[in-house]
């Protein structure tokens, strides 16, 4: 029965190429403008590490005081170097690590070549184990080296590859920026998107990066931070160390809390400190603290580009209107072959077969249309590049879930579309349909 | 237009079709109003002038590599010297940043001393020397330019401020609304921070920034005769019309001979201004783009849907039609009947966008950061979709006219 409907349904489509063609086409670009810009917004709304997500919590110290704070009296996105450092020397966490951004140069073995560019960050041994990065060869480098601030260095994969030809680099010198630094550890190609650790201050949807170092060794260097340096008040700090001790807030750090009561713990510790902070003068103002973990941190920074969202909404306006503009044509096609339906239906045919057949007719039209949308929306994607920033239009890609899902929703909204004009078709008279032909 | 009683009661017996026109109107209203005024937002940001002679800009990233932070004050030195006697190159320089680059550096400005508090107005700081107006192609519209002797060599870190300023005129006026800026004082935010004299005003200059929140202060430039030292830089460098593809190549080549140890790699390490105001306004051409192919796929189905719809209520309706001709009525009575149902379903429908298209961007204000949709938009919206739906109702219209009167005497 379902593929005599089927053929029934082929037929009545080619019978009016003009109204199919339009109901195909208005299906194929609604759902391709859908599923293009979704692409988009998938790629940055996504959780980058699905299974820590929860486990991880940036902590937030009020360090600049009602006067300067954000909207809402907020506490500024980082730390300033002295909040960090106390933070991290309490080590109220499980793991624990201060980061931030840095832009390197690095010279190729041999001598006579170009030196070219390399970005990373500086983190703490416990950066690697918290947000479980990959590792290709060796493994991060340990407490004790943080410690000694030793000039020990993880580089990529990448990194690897045009350093040593991709060899095993475990123990080997590079130079950056005329520094030595021992390889101890090559990582698996690593970048999650959007870049949680480093949402501010950093690119969330820049390049991997290439190398870390232990952030006490590049604090001895003077390493300057390639982020975000934002200061209040006296920006006359005149030196490193005028800087360090300033209130410009640059040092990102996270922690690693294992329950709920590691949580409460280390709210009320944070608490702790910027109460025993006010009580040495230090801070003018009450505690004003904040601890968010990874998905509340991306919706506060707003990770998702204004663009993308905006997008997504009129694309999903676009769609709804064509189905709307399906549901109209579908009831036009259909109510022409009331008499059709009479005769059928007289002849002995229930409304169910009924139902089915206008269904199984929609259905295919749905299925044409997502055909249709599915070149589009490869098109689409292909031409996104040409619209917006690479990094963005670098994260739009067409995968096998979302082939399904553009032939999946094509089908399925134009059959829900069909609903109402398949019960008009179902509800025709038999009687009335014979008498007036 | 004396037709409204009948069509009203044609319509209630048709009320799905009715309601689904009116519907795509009135949704196609609200997106397609939001979508122009996006696009009308847009294309008015990408279109503001800089305040450079852009055409002949190359501008060079440069990074130094194993060299003492104090040491390339003369490395630089060396560079630009090196730049200026290229052939091609008109003039060149060292700066922090310039407008459009995307980065760069900003703070509050003040009458008089102040360490905290709301400053007076925002500026950015350009620190260069005094061949930055020839290299901006910046017009001096009062005063005059630095003095070579002028340009002090300074840390980044250390840097306060200068006896001698360069601002824009959005600054100066921000600052002395009387328009008398011109030898006045004026004091950069921070701690014991001398005051700066403003020796010249330029036109225009534009801030760094091209994103929204740069938008209050996006006129307001401030320039300073300094030499930054620090391993990281920006030649600007203005080649003689003509030469920009040589000296493109040619420049970054001649910085290499110079001095190997630097590093002047990555995509936007070398790029000529028109490159320069791509990538500043990239995702802003391309929202526009695609809210108009939006809008015009958008129009084109809501016309075709409305081509659809009356085509069958004319094949439902041709003995209806056949009886009026035979009772006397014209072809124009026909045509008129249809396009006056249109017009009255059209009406209902953009009464219903107007609102939603006004409840949609006011959600939007609330969400991005978007201003408020004006009127005239709605207003223009409203008249387009009326046509579109004359013009898309027009065909079937018209083969509904032609219905012969002998139509009402068949196979009744």
């Amino acid at each position: 029965m379902f593929s005599y409907y089927l053929q029934l349904g082929l037929r009545s489509l080619r019978r009016n190429p003009l109204l199919t063609a339009l109901m195909v086409m208005a299906i194929g670009f609604g759902v391709a403008a859908s599923m293009i810009t979704y692409s988009v917004f998938r790629a940055v709304s996504g959780n980058p590490i699905p299974e820590k997500s929860e486990q991880l919590f940036i902590p937030q110290v009020d360090s600049w005081g009602p006067k300067y704070n954000l909207t809402g009296n907020e506490p500024p996105y980082a730390l300033n170097y002295v909040d960090a450092m106390a933070l991290m020397r309490e080590h109220k966490a499980k793991r624990q690590t201060m980061l931030y951004p840095i832009g390197m140069s690095a010279l190729p073995l041999g001598g006579q070549s170009i030196p070219f560019t390399v970005q990373g960050f500086t983190a703490q041994s416990d950066f690697f184990a918290m947000f479980d990065v990959p590792f290709l060869y060796g493994s991060a480098w340990g407490t004790a080296e943080d410690e000694q601030r030793a000039a020990v260095v993880v580089i990529s994969r990448k990194l690897n590859d045009k350093l040593f030809g991709g060899a095993n680099s475990l123990g080997r010198e590079i130079t950056l920026s005329g520094h030595n630094y021992r390889v101890v550890g090559v990582t698996e190609n690593w970048n999650p998107k959007p870049r949680f650790f480093a949402v501010w201050g950093g690119s969330s949807f820049g390049e991997p990066s290439d190398i870390y170092i232990p952030i006490s060794r590049a604090l001895d260097l003077k390493i300057d931070t390639a982020g975000n340096n934002s200061c209040r008040g006296r920006i006359d700090y005149g030196d490193w160390d005028g800087w360090l001790q300033s209130n410009c807030v640059w040092v990102t750090p996270w922690v690693q809390l294992d329950s709920a009561a590691e949580v409460a713990q280390y709210r009320q510790f944070l608490e702790g400190y910027a109460s025993d902070q006010q009580r040495a003068g230090r801070y003018g103002w009450a505690p004003n603290v904040r601890l968010r973990n990874v998905m509340q941190w991306l919706d506060y920074m707003q990770v998702v580009p204004q663009e993308s969202s905006v997008s997504l909404l009129v694309a999903l306006g676009f769609f709804a209107i064509c189905l709307i503009n399906t549901i109209g044509l579908l009831l036009a096609k259909f109510l022409r072959r009331a008499s059709e339906i009479g005769v059928r239906r007289a002849l002995g045919a229930s409304r169910r077969e009924i139902y089915m057949q206008y269904l199984i007719e929609a259905g295919s039209v749905g299925l044409a249309g997502g055909f249709l949308g599915l070149l589009l929306t490869a098109l689409g994607i292909s031409g996104v590049g040409l619209l917006f920033q690479p990094q963005i239009a670098r994260l739009a890609h067409l995968d096998v879930a979302l082939v399904g899902l553009t032939l999946l929703v094509s089908v399925f909204a134009t059959v829900v579309a069909a609903l109402y004009p398949t019960w008009r078709a179902a509800q025709v008279q038999p009687a009335w349909q014979l008498k007036s032909n | 237009m004396l037709q409204i009683k009948p069509i009203l009661a044609a319509l209630k017996r048709h009320k799905a079709g009715t309601i689904l026109i009116a519907l795509q109107i009135a949704l196609t209203l609200a997106i397609v109003c939001n979508a122009l005024f996006i696009i009308q937002q847009r294309v008015q940001r990408l279109s503001r002038p800089s305040g450079m002679n852009e055409s002949n800009v190359l501008a060079i990233t440069n990074r130094w590599v194993a060299v003492n932070d104090k040491d390339t004050a003369s490395l630089t030195k060396t560079d630009v010297q090196a730049l200026r006697q290229l052939p091609g190159v008109e003039d060149a320089m060292n700066t922090n940043s310039f407008p459009l680059r995307g980065g760069g550096w900003s703070t509050g400005v003040n009458l008089v001393p102040k360490e905290n508090g709301k400053p007076a107005g925002q500026t950015t700081l350009y620190f260069v020397d005094e061949h930055a107006l020839a290299v901006y192609g910046a017009q001096l519209i009062a005063g005059r330019n630095f003095t070579a002797d002028e340009v002090i060599v300074a840390d980044p870190k250390d840097i306060k401020s200068t006896p001698q300023v360069i601002v824009t005129k959005a600054l100066a006026d921000k600052l002395f609304p009387k328009g008398d800026a011109l030898g006045k004082q004026m004091y950069l935010s921070g701690k014991d921070v001398p005051p700066s004299t403003i020796i010249g005003i330029v036109k225009q200059l534009q801030v760094p920034w091209s994103g929204i929140w740069a938008n209050d202060f996006v006129e307001n430039a401030t320039l300073l005769p300094v030499q930054l030292t620090g391993s990281y830089g920006i030649y600007l460098i203005r080649a003689k019309p003509g030469q920009l593809a040589a000296v493109t190549k040619s420049a970054p080549e001649a910085l290499l001979k110079t001095n190997r140890m630097r590093v002047i790699s990555g995509e936007r390490a070398i790029r000529t201004y028109e490159k320069v105001r791509e990538d500043a306004y990239k995702n802003d051409r391309g929202m526009a783009i695609l809210m108009g192919v939006i809008c015009v796929i958008l129009l084109a189905i809501t016309a075709a849907g409305i081509v659809g719809l009356t085509s069958f209520w004319v094949g439902q309706r041709r003995k209806q039609i056949g009886v009026r001709r035979a009772l006397g009525a014209t072809k124009h009575d026909i045509l008129s009947y249809f396009l006056t149902e249109n017009l009255m379903i059209g009406i209902a429908g953009v009464v219903i966008g107007a609102g939603l298209a006004v409840g949609l961007n006011l959600w939007m204000v609330t969400q991005f950061e978007m201003a408020r949709l004006s009127a005239v938009y709605v207003f223009a919206g409203v008249i387009a979709l009326l046509l579109l739906g004359q013009a898309a109702v027009l065909a079937p219209a018209m083969r509904a006219a032609k219905v012969p009167p002998v139509e009402a005497t068949r196979s009744v």
